[in-house]
């Protein structure tokens, strides 16, 4: 259990590599949406408690077994469709640029630096 | 026992995203990514997170890789001269790229 | 090779601050404070059986109502940006070649495909399957406060359910009007809930305004069912546009 939170911090450091070192575009977009599961996957490890249970009532009895904390839930489960909505918006953008030019290399936009 | 399962679904994680950024085909890309976001569903499942493994397994694994593979067909459609007013119709047939 | 070098130094600092987060990890023993709040209180005070529903929807109302807001501003951008223009007959046959031939089917296979559309089984199989896929999505958010799940699973679900219609039918225009309309009418009827919870009850976005009803059953919990379904709608048709405008285009 304790791996949990390095895989997420794992894939944080191989999305961000892979968006700072890949010229495609598209692979670009890949990297952040990596990024993006990585955080998800460390914000819900740090709700759970130790040998608990979903937080769903039953009205009855109390669970023996503590109760997860919601909140990092919640808070997770907004960031995920935020986090497709902006994807999308980047693609847009990548496929709006690759008309103009006919490639997705980065390299080949050059006269927009200075 | 959770200890191994979790390392086999890290692994599997890990090699995923790798093989997502450096694969040279799009198509095994994309869908690489779309097996990175599968697997963590599951892992939120083994951390008692069920509404974020739905809303992950629906978003992450199925609707982001449609929208990657959309954009890439739209990439690759014949015929996507910038300025439409002087495309012509004739249909080129092959696909560029 | 300078790049290279930078993109190292940047991945190494970001690896160096991720550390002692991972390194000192240590899971909590017991529920915190504030969770355990939050549970109680959607128990007594809300009646909402499932905890995460009750927070997202109540407690931190104004966080989803950000992330609403932002889905529209990301849809509008998508709008923007792409625009569409009415499909004709002979661009579908287009697509159906371009798709054949990126999948890397050969080429005289694309011929043969091309022209034909989607398979028999295809459009067998969307046509039975997508009202099951709407009612399904419905189910989970019309139940979002009881059992896992809710307004985004059961709007994404909803999303999934018109693209199996896209593939099953690709010449078919999708109803931009009507989804625009349901889309911008859900959003409205969110905040006019919410502003029904500043006027009768404790505060904006406060459920209570509709009796709590007996725990457990569907109709329950105030107004959480209808508040989760307008968003669950509202996400739905909104992805559902989002993904439509990402199709191929004959021009942008």
């Amino acid at each position: 259990m304790q791996l949990i939170p390095a895989i997420g911090a794992l894939l944080i450091v191989i999305g961000a590599w892979g968006m700072l070192t890949q010229r495609n575009m598209l692979k670009m977009v890949i990297g952040f949406s990596i990024i993006d599961t990585g955080v998800h996957v460390m914000i819900v490890a740090l709700g759970y408690v130790t040998g608990g249970v979903a937080p769903i009532l039953d009205g009855e009895a109390p669970v023996g077994a503590p109760f997860v904390d919601p909140v990092p839930s919640a808070l997770v489960l907004t960031a995920i469709v935020i986090g497709l909505a902006v994807t999308a918006l980047m693609l847009t953008y990548v496929v709006r640029l690759a008309r103009t030019k006919g490639t997705l290399e980065v390299s080949e936009y050059k006269e927009m630096k200075w | 026992m959770t200890t191994a399962i979790i390392l086999v679904l890290g692994a599997i994680m890990v090699c995923a995203a790798i093989v997502a950024l450096l694969h040279t085909s799009l198509v095994t890309s994309i869908l690489s990514a779309g097996a990175v976001s599968l697997v963590a569903s599951i892992i939120y499942l083994v951390l008692a997170a069920p509404d974020v493994a739905m809303t992950e397994a629906a978003i992450g694994s199925a609707l982001t890789t449609i929208v990657f593979l959309f954009a890439l067909s739209r990439l690759r459609e014949p015929g996507r001269t910038s300025d439409e007013t002087t495309q012509t119709r004739s249909g080129e047939e092959h696909p560029h790229g | 090779m300078a790049n290279r070098l930078i993109a190292l130094l940047v991945v190494a600092g970001l690896a160096a601050m991720l550390l002692p987060l991972v390194i000192g990890f240590t899971f909590h023993e017991d529920t915190p404070a504030l969770g355990a709040e939050y549970i109680e209180r959607s128990e007594t005070d809300l009646g909402a059986a499932n905890a995460v529903t009750a927070v997202v929807v109540t407690y931190r109302g104004l966080d989803t109502l950000g992330e609403v807001t932002v889905l529209f501003a990301a849809t509008a951008g998508v709008g923007f940006v792409i625009t569409r223009r009415r499909r004709t007959p002979e661009f579908a046959v287009r697509e159906g070649r371009s798709v054949g031939a990126h999948a890397g089917i050969e080429s005289t296979e694309a011929s043969s495909l091309a022209g034909q559309g989607p398979s028999e089984i295809l459009r067998t199989a969307s046509r039975f399957l997508a009202p099951v896929l709407f009612l399904f999505g419905a189910y989970i958010f019309v139940h979002g406060h009881l059992t896992p799940g809710g307004g985004f699973q059961g709007g994404v679900v909803i999303a999934s359910a018109v693209v199996l219609g896209i593939f099953g039918a690709p010449d078919r225009q999708l109803a931009h009007g009507t989804m625009t309309t349901i889309e911008s009418l859900s959003g409205a009827s969110y905040v006019v809930l919410g502003i029904l919870g500043l006027v009768l009850a404790a505060g904006f976005l406060d459920p209570t305004f509709l009796p709590a009803g007996s725990f457990g059953a569907l109709a329950s919990a105030g107004a959480i069912p209808i508040i989760y379904s307008v968003v669950g709608i509202k996400v739905g048709t909104e992805l559902a546009g989002v993904v439509d405008r990402l199709r191929s285009q004959e021009q942008d």
